[in-house]
């Protein structure tokens, strides 16, 4: 990529991991670019591949009456980033439902800037993050509404499990509003394994590993419910299965 | 099936049961009844092998083996059922997986085969069925929106549906209306009435007792068992109290 090295100071790079993007970043390629034409509804499933670093720049233009929904699992084992800049016409639509799941010393992010330029248009964020051992997983998202998007309709949820002393979680909503009639509505939790279900679970039967390998595929629960082809839905589960497996 | 040998347990290094002894054969359903902070819950509990539910002496066998040597998910697959005074919601999984998880894993403990999808939700629409449940709550996340007497309920469906050799129900009457407290005593006789299998039943009061009939009855106060009699005792601890029948 041609554009300049990033540092700390930049917002979308403030909990990067700069050893890994610095070794990928001269090779890595211009942001993807996806048109939503207007009145098209569009979904995509976006699973990891099996590289340590993963980095994936993305902006999407969301036309007019168009809907957007993207499905991301976010598990390379070094570093993985997910970043999205989604700009919204009149009545158009964007969801993201997304997952950080990492062990070890991942550092695995989603940063995504959602700008409603027109009135009307809604925008759903929901990402959980599971990491383990010494794993770092963030969320930085801001959304920007223009002075002409009245009406526009925003959420961010945003949800962290730790499972060891030595995980972070970071979760950073930002909102930059110029209209006066906006419904802009963020959560945040950072949490852990609820040791009263656990045992209920162990009690039942289910050995420790099997018991918070269960409690986590409840904690991202109806993530992929939307997800339309059958077949992806299926593949991107049991992916995020997989992975939550490898750090309960 | 079931013998406690002078067991003392603490929780939070505060001294709870001071010395039970309890023997439980096979075949035979075991009421224990006592006043609020009497230890009944906490022996439940100590049976179970919930974390922070110190033993600091004594033994439990189980069918002659250690069982406070085993861990929750081991003393599960031997056979225990813990049947839980406020049963614990886990969101976002649902009952039948949550079960269906529980007992293959107890079948493969014990060297069984997985049960096939198919049987699994014969059995478990049948379990629901007979106490009185849709079984499409099944299929919700595991005692998440349920009424205190649907949780009750719920317990009884899972039993059923793990079969267990020894169950411990820890107060499986409280929230229950006359009506479902009917259906869940038919439950327990229904699916721990056998010659090979024994309930240990705790509860403060004796209407369950009127439709689980117990062949024992003891009385716990301050961590140990005080009196022991026939089913006529829980009548007299009705009409007496707990202090004067203690006494």
């Amino acid at each position: 990529m041609s554009a300049p090295f990033p540092t700390r100071k930049d917002e979308a790079y403030r909990y990067a991991d700069f050893d890994a993007l610095k070794a990928i970043w001269d090779a890595l390629p211009a942001p993807e670019r996806i048109l939503i034409a207007a009145q098209q509804n569009v979904q995509q499933v976006w699973l990891p591949s099996a590289d340590e670093v993963q980095v994936r720049n993305v902006e999407v233009a969301v036309e007019p009456h168009a809907s957007c929904t993207i499905f991301a699992l976010n598990t390379a084992s070094t570093y993985g980033r997910i970043a999205l800049d989604v700009t919204l016409a009149e009545n158009s639509n964007f969801a993201l439902h997304a997952a950080n799941i990492g062990g070890g010393d991942s550092t695995l992010e989603i940063v995504t800037t959602v700008r409603h330029l027109a009135p009307a248009a809604t925008s759903r964020q929901t990402v959980r993050s599971v990491l383990g051992g010494k794993a770092t997983g963030s969320y930085v998202g801001k959304v920007a509404v223009a002075r002409d998007a009245q009406r526009t309709d925003s959420e961010q949820s945003v949800k962290a499990m730790l499972l060891d002393r030595g995980a972070t979680a970071n979760c950073k909503p930002e909102l930059e509003i110029f209209a006066d009639d906006v419904k802009c509505a963020h959560g945040a939790s950072v949490g852990e394994l609820d040791p009263a279900q656990l045992f209920y679970a162990e009690s039942r039967g289910l050995d420790p590993a099997a018991a918070r390998a269960l409690l986590l595929e409840g904690f991202i629960a109806g993530l992929w419910d939307d997800v339309a082809d059958e077949a992806q839905r299926e593949q991107i589960a049991a992916t995020a299965r997989s992975a939550l497996r490898v750090i309960a | 099936m079931l013998q406690i040998e002078n067991l003392h347990a603490t929780v939070a290094d505060k001294p709870i049961l001071n010395g039970l002894t309890l023997n439980v054969p096979a075949g035979e359903i075991h009421a224990i009844m006592g006043p609020n902070g009497a230890g009944k819950s906490t022996l439940a509990y100590v049976l179970g092998g919930r974390p922070g539910y110190e033993v600091t002496q004594g033994s439990v066998a189980f069918d002659g083996r250690d069982l406070l040597a085993m861990v929750p998910h081991e003393r599960a697959a031997a056979g225990l059922f813990l049947g839980f005074q406020y049963p614990v919601e886990i969101p976002g999984v649902s009952s039948l997986q949550f079960v269906r998880e529980a007992l293959n894993t107890q079948r493969r403990a014990r060297g069984e085969p997985d049960l096939s999808g198919a049987d699994f939700i014969k059995l478990a629409r049948a379990q629901a069925t007979e106490l009185g449940m849709d079984p499409d709550m099944l299929k919700r996340p595991v005692n998440v929106g349920f009424s205190g007497g649907e949780k009750k309920r719920a317990e009884m469906v899972q039993m059923g549906i793990i079969q267990p050799r020894l169950a411990i129900l820890d107060e499986t009457d409280s929230g229950l209306d006359i009506d479902a407290l009917r259906i869940v005593a038919a439950g327990i006789n229904r699916i721990m009435r056998a010659p090979d299998k024994a309930v240990l039943l705790i509860t403060h009061y004796q209407r369950l007792l009127d439709h689980v009939k117990p062949d024992r009855v003891h009385v716990l106060s301050r961590g140990k068992i005080v009196r022991s009699g026939g089913p006529e005792l829980a009548h007299e601890l009705e009409r007496e109290g707990y202090v004067e029948a203690a006494a």
